[in-house]
């Protein structure tokens, strides 16, 4: 299954470029990145090439760092797409948890990303609809 | 396993006639400085009234100002050629104190250390590596000379340089250490993150910690990360340094040497004598200090002399952990707060690291407590709900200990970690400018 970290970090200046140093020394390189905050700190959910290595890289220097399923899917980028999927996971009582997405091809296509509760499941439903599920090869070398 | 057996199980009343004959000694002694001529004249103290030991109440405290009035030579009592060492310690507002040794008071002092070392089941077998700073500073050579009495293979490492301390633990199969409760916090860091070494798996058997109060859930967790016995050690430079109370091997509190130290609690507002049991402010004299003698010391640590004989054997009374230092003592908002209470709560959640810092503002007229805590790598889940109720998790439990609801920041692993000696861990912003 496809994987993302997420990252704890003090809403403080400097936080985030100490973790795109360490992770760049290691050449890897990011994909996309969310931040959700709270009061005085935040997570960073960061998705890269190779999450692995990219987790003990951030493990080694003592960085609160959780490697987290995802389901990352494609959608037309055109009304309803997200619908069809966001259904299709939710009828069958999966949580999202987070989420989010972009565009690959402008006008064409859009890849969402999942942080959900019951990954297995979810992919099965999605199979159902017939939605494209990117592969871990697919979605880390976007 | 005693040292000096005989000193150590004397009878309380021999111990109590030792320590009258003794104090007269100190207090004839005493004369021959400036400050204790004036000092015992103006209070018409008269060595013939003297006795029982609490007839010492007669005499006046002597205090931290006080060595610092007299500084440098002020409180001497021998020809400077008698003496052979002294020690400093530089006091947050600049001046210093100084104590000078008699090779008489070295003497004593490494016998002391010797009935401390005894008293904790190590010997001559042990590999002994001293992590406290070496110099003007009692912590290094105290120690230092009382191993080698005992015949122990003395490493004098001093303090600092992580990496080179790990290697001569391991290349030289150290037993016992000899450091502050902070540098074993971050040794054992540097131990699993960075050397991939489990901690126990040095051959560590002892660890006599002390120069910073702690608590004894910090003790607790220093024993589970090496599987060693750490042991509370209590002393002052102006008492010599350490050596002036040690755990045995039961570990519950520490032995004062009687036959060498006249302890006292008292309330530290109306210096009123307190009996057993109760916590105050620890008063010492000194009663073998040839160089200068120094009588009813005002310590400004707390604690309480201990009830009880400890099965050891020993007859020397206890006394309790340090629980802060009168000038620790934090008022917020009208409540009293030890900083040793606010760690003690720390250590218990899984989820933080060991370091803290406590932050005193007003908001308003009113006082306000941060305390910022540093998250624990290996407990991070990843979501900011799990965030949010470690916060509320310290918060409550600290509310619960101290009376008062801080606000609970949560900071990245290693931001607050404290330099090599001793940690600081409150920064009160609250006094005018
Ligand atoms: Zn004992």
């Amino acid at each position: 299954m496809a994987k993302q970290l997420s990252i704890f970090a003090e809403n403080k200046p400097g936080s985030l470029e100490k973790i795109t140093s360490i992770l760049s020394g290691k050449n890897i390189n990011l994909r996309a990145l969310t931040i959700a905050s709270s009061e005085g700190f935040g997570i960073f959910k960061v998705l890269v090439d190779n999450p692995v290595e990219a987790f003990d890289a951030l493990n080694k220097n003592n960085i609160p760092v959780q490697i987290k399923d995802i389901v990352a899917i494609y959608i037309d980028d055109k009304p309803g797409g997200l619908h069809k999927a966001i259904r299709a996971i939710s009828k069958h009582n999966i949580n999202i948890i987070d989420s989010y997405g972009f565009v690959v091809e402008s006008g064409k296509k859009a890849i969402f990303v999942f942080e959900l509760d019951k990954p297995q499941e979810a992919i099965k439903n999605l199979k159902k609809e017939k939605i494209r599920i990117l592969t871990d090869s697919e979605l880390y070398s976007l | 396993m005693y040292w000096d057996k005989k000193a150590e199980t004397l009878s309380r009343s021999s111990l109590e006639k030792l320590q009258i004959k003794k104090l007269k000694q100190t207090l004839k002694r005493s004369l021959r400085s400036t400050f204790y001529r004036k000092l015992l004249k103006e209070a018409g103290v008269s060595f013939d009234s003297i006795k029982d030991v609490s007839d010492i109440r007669e005499i006046p405290f002597t205090t931290k100002q006080d060595l610092r009035n007299t500084y440098p030579y002020g409180m001497l009592c021998v020809p400077k050629e008698k003496t052979i060492r002294l020690h400093a310690s530089s006091g947050t507002t600049g001046t210093s104190t100084v104590i000078f040794h008699t090779p008489g008071d070295i003497d004593n002092w490494t016998e002391l250390l010797a009935r401390c070392i005894f008293a904790t089941g190590c010997d001559s077998h042990d590999v002994f590596q001293n992590m406290m700073t070496y110099g003007m500073f009692t912590g290094g050579l105290g120690l230092h000379y009382g191993a080698e009495k005992v015949g122990m293979l003395v490493i004098p490492a001093s303090s600092g340089n992580t990496k080179r301390q790990i290697k001569f633990m391991r290349d030289f199969g150290t037993t016992v250490l000899h450091i502050t409760p902070s540098y074993l916090l971050h040794i054992s860091d540097v131990l699993s993150k960075e050397e991939k070494i489990d901690p126990r798996e040095l051959n560590l058997k002892a660890a006599y910690i002390g120069a910073e109060p702690h608590s004894e859930t910090t003790r607790k967790k220093l024993e589970a990360i090496y599987g060693f016995h750490a042991y509370n050690s209590y002393g002052l430079s102006e008492m010599n340094g350490p050596g002036v109370a040690f755990e045995c091997t039961f570990q519950k509190d520490m032995h004062i040497w009687e036959d060498h130290y006249i302890v006292e609690v008292i309330d530290p507002e109306t210096g009123k004598n307190l009996p057993d049991g109760q916590e105050g402010e620890l008063v010492l004299t000194t009663l073998s200090r040839e160089a200068m003698p120094i009588l009813r010391y005002r310590t400004r640590d707390l604690t309480r002399i201990c009830k009880g004989n400890c099965p050891c054997g020993r007859t020397h009374r206890r006394i309790a952990r340090i629980k802060g230092r009168t000038d620790d003592l934090l008022i917020v908002g009208g409540v009293n707060v030890f900083p040793s209470q606010v760690e003690h709560i720390i250590m218990k959640i899984a989820e933080v690291g060991t370091n803290y810092e406590i932050h005193l503002q007003k908001k308003g007229a009113l006082d306000h407590m941060t305390v910022k805590v540093e998250l624990n790598s290996k407990m991070f889940s990843g979501d900011i709900g799990f965030l949010n109720s470690i916060r509320e998790k310290i918060a409550h439990a600290l509310k619960d200990e101290i009376l008062i609801r801080p606000t609970v920041e949560l900071v990245a692993p290693g931001t607050l970690e404290p330099s090599m000696g001793k940690a600081r861990r409150v920064y009160d912003n609250r006094k005018k400018l």
